[in-house]
């Protein structure tokens, strides 16, 4: 199978595994501590409180990551339509929003984001869940197609890791980074609102902490501090 | 590289993960990000929390013919094909993100003399912001500077010391408006840096001020 030839990043070499590190800044040579047994996946009612406060769309319906993990390898393997149709109406709609959010008009926003689940299908064979949560992945395609189609400007990204050898990436560290993205998930959503509201802007209104103040009125050192204080929250729930 | 003791603050990265640094600085941080295991994986974090506000996000309904769209997009070859992943990774001064600015290694930029040794050679980007390679002999002394808005230096080979610290390969220095410094290149071997700044540096002297329009710092 050929697509194995270009997968399969192993990280070599002491570089911190791709889980939450910025919650362990203190010492990040220190192993990480993580996982919890990776025994049931709870669902609070967090985000059922949320949604009722954000008011989201008609397919709220929560889905199990670990089961979009299993929708990228159906495409990877067998170029499944009927699986990515699925993911396509899912993310599809918050890409747009994303995008729109930005500042793209709903047709600019409409054909980006048919280009970004277009690469979601194109680059399949790159996605490594024990990397990142699918929706992570899917947020920095958009990213990245957002700053070439929105503000006409190349994205520079680090230089690759030299790979390992090729394997399956430790069905522990997916299952590790699934559960801590559900629990970095769970944590945004209990932020005060006032924090997790420019935290939102910061991400996906496309302005500086300096475009905020200006929109919000608010003083830049307030915008930092809540900004300040809500990643000192975020670190601590993922303790 | 694990001995980087220098590193970027969680706005700068925030913002990165976020897309809404000038590009300049997005050169920068995903240079260090290159010399820097620590600050990858805390990169790796933000874009996590992209991640799960894209989740929690409002949604806006796709076209009815979108799936449709998208498939053909697909399926017609009209994407753009893939960039090959694989960079020469090697021994080279020049992160692989500065190569590609740069067009090639360290041979292939062009330098241009600013004075007492010292060249730069500016690489193109938005004009939010400018970033510049700067060579600073060994023992040499940039002249006495103050920034009006911020100033990323991330140092590539040797080393210099200024009034706050030393900063090594892989070292990050955050200079703003309030800091003044004369960086010395350290003894042992050339600097090379890799300098980004939103707006142009204040020289304290009367010729640098006068040279800084021509040249471009």
């Amino acid at each position: 199978m050929i697509y194995r030839k270009i997968r399969q990043p192993v990280i070599r070499g002491g570089c911190a595994r791709v889980s939450l590190t910025m919650f362990n800044l203190v010492d990040p040579s220190e192993p990480n501590v993580a996982s919890s047994p990776p025994a049931l996946r709870v669902r609070t009612g967090l985000k059922t409180e949320l949604s009722a406060k954000a008011q989201p769309l008609a397919m709220k319906t929560k889905y199990d990551p670990t089961d979009w993990i299993t929708h990228m390898t159906r495409i990877r393997d067998t170029q499944d339509q009927a699986a990515f149709a699925e993911l396509f109406q899912y993310f599809a709609p918050r890409v747009k929003a994303f995008l729109m959010r930005s500042g793209a008009d709903a047709t600019l926003a409409e054909e980006c984001t048919q280009e970004v689940m277009a690469t979601l299908w194109q680059k399949a064979h790159l996605f490594d869940a024990s990397r990142a949560s699918v929706a992570t992945w899917v947020f920095t395609i958009a990213r990245n197609r957002k700053i070439d189609a929105l503000r006409k400007q190349r994205r520079p990204e680090p230089e690759d890791l030299v790979w390992g050898p090729e394997e399956e990436p430790d069905q522990a560290d997916v299952l590790s980074l699934q559960q801590e993205s559900e629990q970095l998930g769970r944590a945004i959503a209990a932020l005060p609102e006032k924090q997790r509201e420019l935290i939102e802007k910061a991400y996906f209104g496309d302005l500086s902490h300096s475009e905020i103040a200006e929109q919000t009125g608010l003083p830049l050192g307030t915008i930092k501090s809540r900004i300040r204080l809500a990643l000192d929250r975020l670190r601590h729930a993922m303790k | 590289m694990n001995n980087v003791k220098h590193h970027l603050t969680d706005s700068l990265l925030m913002a990165y993960s976020a897309g809404t640094l000038p590009e300049a600085f997005n050169l920068i941080v995903a240079a260090h990000i290159s010399m820097c295991d620590e600050c990858r994986a805390r990169a790796a974090s933000f874009d996590s929390v992209g991640g799960a506000l894209l989740e929690e996000a409002e949604a806006v309904a796709m076209d009815d013919s979108s799936f449709a769209e998208t498939m053909r997009l697909i399926t017609s070859g009209a994407m753009a094909p893939l960039p090959t992943p694989s960079r020469p990774a090697g021994k080279s001064v020049l992160p692989a993100p500065v190569r590609d600015y740069v067009g090639g290694d360290l041979d292939s930029v062009k330098w241009q003399s600013i004075g007492m040794g010292v060249k730069q050679s500016i690489l193109p980007t938005s004009k939010d912001a400018s970033i510049r390679l700067l060579y600073i002999p060994a023992g040499t002394a940039v002249p006495d500077h103050g920034h009006r808005g911020m100033e990323l230096t991330l140092v590539l080979q040797g080393a210099f010391v200024d009034e706050t610290d030393r900063f090594g390969p892989g070292d990050i220095e955050i200079a703003d408006e309030e800091l003044n410094h004369t960086p010395i290149a350290d003894i042992g071997e050339d600097c090379i840096c890799l300098a980004a700044t939103d707006a142009p540096l204040r020289f304290n002297k009367l010729i640098p001020r006068i040279a800084q329009p021509f040249f471009r710092i």
